[in-house]
């Protein structure tokens, strides 16, 4: 079509256009934008061509009389019906590249998307590596945020825990969220999918070559929208296989025995992890919140009175704050661990150990 | 009152029955004080927007957070959008309705006076409102401008105050297109029909429509939020039984046909400029009032345009991909007209002209840009990234305010009595050109590459372009500074301005002496 000659040198320079493609998606949705660019660019060169010649010679200035026509049902036909057909050139490649887009039939994996203020999880569902689910959180620590350290390479696209997928296989993503609208969005795989509580939408990337990929939350979500990266990693099929077994020993090895009885000093410092993960960017990891809208947990009443009140508000959040609910998202004892934690943390002292069979207990009713 | 001889002596007995000070501006009905009004008001409220525009590109000079926390940032964005579009841009066109349409028809004063007294004084209390929510606990609303559920239902009272101003606000501008609607239709002079009206009037008698239309399905958006934060209703909260996706819907459905309620008037005001300085009439005036009407139906049937990511059905993207098309045939239709227009005319560069082809030039990138975005596939790309942000900058920007100031500078001497000073005039023009692209057009660049839209932080990736555009902004947003002074030079004094300054002007207005005096056409001129 001669447009891949004119793409592979526009695409020299990426910055002034889309992410290089890694999908076949991509390189039609390239290959149409770039169609679509130059043909307005065309024309527009054209109309104000006309209109800039109409400027520099029939001017007062150079002595240009007016002349005294004011309508010309020839010509205005004609412009009326020539953009028909140029529009019609245009639908053309648009409507075959979003039939394609949307055919999320016979996936080779799919992965449930499940986006929270703010972190992504994700969950394999069916296909190689099934039962795996992880959530995924930003890693750029917070000092490069706040200037007080040098920025990384990767500055606000890092996570700790990537989507791994194998190169060359259908992986349809199912979208969803727990609290807001998200958007889970990888420019180099095309793919963009509103994530809506209550909702399962779907989408759907084939990667033709393997490598990081990186993208962002796109719609807007909050106070933290703009720190939750999507990082997807295409491996070969044997690197998959090599992940997934990892990751399925991982999992095992890290389940909780639910009935286990902790003392304090080996469950608060696993509350400070789960802390920093899930609670820190909205209480602060000294505790004190950023009032009113996210209150201090530093001296709190909730948290220094009764434990079952507590408890009820991690598990069921507060509905009309920002104050999520994570019974889906924390295990007992990650729960346990978090309240025990924020109960003996700052100026808390309350020396009380919540176990995990107390959350298991409350969860019951 | 109109039938009385006389009317000139008639008119200078009323100016002392008038309050004077601050009761004047109060309690008047008259049509150009509160034109006038209405245009300080949306001037003041494009300086508010405008700092806060400040506030968000100041945040994203650089990479890492250094002006404002992110929720702050969030609320920069939010108010920014709603002040600019319902406290500045429609109200600054109302304010060139109430001051020209009865000048242009013929007619002694809008139909309904003391409505119209009302419709501007609402506006301050929601001013109020929308820019003191920033004070409350837990801060303004920060969902962004489209006000998407479930987030609304997350914050702080600032929402519910910005809730109740887009209700005031919303009531304000349909009672004035009530009035704009019934002066048009009732009020012109003898012998004015419809075809022969100036193509200003035109365009605001099919935009007031638009503005009947909408805003009450905008004021049920609204009110749905209200009751789902407050009453336990869940229309938009699945675990109740509703739909988030709904919202959005209602929401589009009125706010593409807004995207037109701020565009078209400035369509009718460079309908009007273009062939004053091209001494030459416009060329294809029925057209135009066809093309504009498509325009306006059009506009209720392509909403979802703003959703492709939801997850639409194929069918319906298909659709409103080729919907949205469509819209490019009757905007091409007045781009050829006003070039057209200006083809083998005798063209000088006021001010006015040259804001208006800037207008025209600007417009039309941003019409292609949209182009570009209705395809579903690329917009799926493109959706709620700095190239949505850049494309409705050049159609709202270098579109509604290039063309409200080709407006101003053009009727100031009508309005005034004076000729304002060209020379700053111009360099406002090209001041505000420059510094225009160099903030907005990088932008396309950054949505490209992937920078989503309302983050306060970015990778570093973007930081060149990021750094260039805050830099054009603050050059544009002082620039402005240039015609506030232009503006008080005007009323103060200057070269006395003729009943018609402009040698290619058309229309009743140039008819009246300049200044124009406090009551014009008691008895209505007749048309040939």
């Amino acid at each position: 079509m001669g447009l891949s000659l004119l793409s592979g040198l526009v695409r020299a320079e990426m910055k002034f256009n889309l992410q290089e493609p890694a999908t076949e998606l991509g390189h039609k949705v390239y290959d149409l934008h770039l169609m679509m660019t130059i043909v307005c660019g065309v024309i527009f060169v054209a109309v104000f061509g006309v209109m800039f010649w109409s400027v520099f010679v029939h001017r007062k200035s150079a002595g240009h009389k007016a002349a005294t026509f004011h309508e010309s049902t020839t010509v205005e036909i004609l412009w009326t019906i020539v953009p028909v057909f140029i529009l019609l050139g245009m639908a053309w490649p648009a409507t075959k590249t979003i039939l394609a887009m949307r055919d999320t039939s016979n996936p080779d994996i799919t992965i449930k998307v499940t986006g929270y203020q703010w972190k992504w999880g994700y969950d394999y569902l069916k296909g190689p590596g099934e039962g795996i689910s992880f959530v995924s959180n930003l890693s750029t620590p917070q000092p490069q945020v706040r200037n007080e350290a040098a920025k990384g390479g990767e500055y606000l696209l890092e996570v700790d825990n990537e989507l791994v997928v194998p190169v060359g296989k259908k992986i349809r993503i199912l979208t969803t969220a727990n609290d807001v609208i998200h958007a889970w969005w990888v420019p180099a795989l095309a793919v963009k999918q509103d994530a809506i509580p209550g909702f399962i939408r779907d989408t759907w990337f084939r990667a033709e070559r393997t490598g990081t990929f990186r993208g962002q939350c796109a719609e807007l979500c909050g106070k933290e929208h703009g720190y939750m990266p999507v990082v997807v990693k295409v491996v070969s099929d044997e690197e998959y296989a090599v992940w997934v077994e990892g990751k399925q020993k991982a999992m095992a090895s890290a389940a909780d025995d639910p009935n286990k009885v902790y003392a304090l000093p080996e469950l608060a410092p696993r509350g400070e992890k789960v802390f920093a993960a899930n609670c820190a960017a909205c209480h602060q990891a000294n505790g004190k919140g950023l009032p009113p809208a996210f209150p201090p947990l530093d001296g709190s009443k909730v948290v220094l009175g009764p434990q079952d009140e507590q408890i009820k508000v991690l598990l069921n959040g507060r509905p009309g704050t920002a104050m999520a609910s994570f019974k889906g998202r924390l295990s007992d004892t990650e729960l346990a661990a978090v309240i025990t934690y924020t109960r003996n943390s700052w100026s808390n002292a309350t020396g009380e150990v919540i176990q995990p069979s107390d959350i298991k207990m409350a969860r019951g009713e | 009152m109109a039938a009385i001889p006389g009317g000139a002596d008639h008119a200078h007995d009323h100016a002392h029955d008038q309050p004077s000070g601050i009761m004047r501006w109060v309690t008047t009905t008259n049509h150009k004080d509160i034109g006038s009004m209405y245009l300080w008001f949306s001037f003041a409220m494009f300086i508010v927007g405008g700092i806060m525009a400040l506030v968000i590109r100041a945040e994203l000079f650089q990479p890492g957070l250094q002006v404002v926390d992110p929720d702050r940032f969030n609320q920069m964005t939010t108010l920014h959008g709603l002040i600019m579009v319902f406290g500045a841009i429609m109200p600054a066109f109302v304010g060139f309705a109430n001051w020209m349409i009865p000048l242009m028809i013929g007619a002694s004063d809008m139909a309904f006076a003391r409505m119209n007294n009302w419709s501007f004084w609402l506006l301050p209390p929601a001013a109020i409102l929308l820019s003191t929510s920033l004070l409350v606990p837990g801060g303004a609303a920060a969902s962004g401008w489209t006000l998407y559920p479930p987030l609304t239902v997350q914050m702080g009272m600032g929402m519910d105050m910005a809730i109740f101003a887009v209700h005031i606000l919303g009531i304000s501008s349909i009672m004035g297109s009530i009035n704009i609607v019934t002066t048009i239709l009732n009020m012109r002079a003898p012998g004015m029909t419809l075809m022969k009206m100036p193509l200003f009037c035109w365009t605001w008698l099919i935009t007031a429509y638009l503005v009947i239309a909408v805003m009450p399905v905008l004021a049920g958006a609204v009110t749905m939020i209200l009751t789902d934060r407050h009453f336990g209703t869940s229309f938009f909260n699945a675990a109740g039984g509703g739909d988030p996706v709904l919202y959005q819907h209602i929401f589009w459905f009125f706010g593409h046909p807004e995207v037109y309620i701020i565009a078209i008037p400035a369509f009718g005001v460079v309908s009007q400029v273009i062939p004053a300085f091209s001494r030459k009439p416009l060329f294809g005036y029925a057209s135009m009032v066809y093309a504009t009407s498509s325009i306006a139906i059009l506009s209720f049937i392509v909403w979802a345009h703003h959703m492709y990511t939801v997850g639409m059905p194929v069918a319906g993207q298909l659709y409103f991909m080729f919907a949205t098309m469509l819209i490019a045939i009757p905007t091409g239709v007045k781009v050829f007209n006003w070039v057209a227009t200006m083809w083998r005319g005798s063209l000088t560069f006021e001010t006015p002209m040259l804001f208006s082809i800037g207008f025209l030039f600007l417009f039309t990138l941003g019409g292609f840009s949209g182009l570009v975005l209705s395809m579903t596939a690329v917009d799926v790309q493109l959706h709620d990234t700095y190239y949505v942000v850049a494309h409705f900058h050049y159609v709202m920007v270098a579109g509604a305010l290039f063309s409200a100031y080709a407006g101003a500078y053009y009727w100031l001497p009508k309005w005034t009595g004076h000729m304002y000073d060209e020379k700053l005039g111009k360099l406002h023009f090209w001041l505000s050109i420059v510094f225009f692209n160099m903030t907005f057009f990088v932008q396309h660049f950054l949505g490209l590459a992937g920078m989503p839209r309302r983050i306060p932080d970015y990778a570093l990736q973007f930081a060149e372009f990021n750094m260039i555009s805050s830099i054009g902004a603050f050059g544009f947003g002082l620039s402005q500074l240039v015609f506030l002074v232009v503006a008080l030079k005007c009323i103060r004094g200057g070269a006395k301005a003729s009943a018609k300054p402009w040698d290619g002007a058309e229309g009743l207005e140039w008819t009246v002496p300049s200044p124009a005096p406090h009551h014009t056409f008691e008895t209505p001129p007749v048309i040939k």
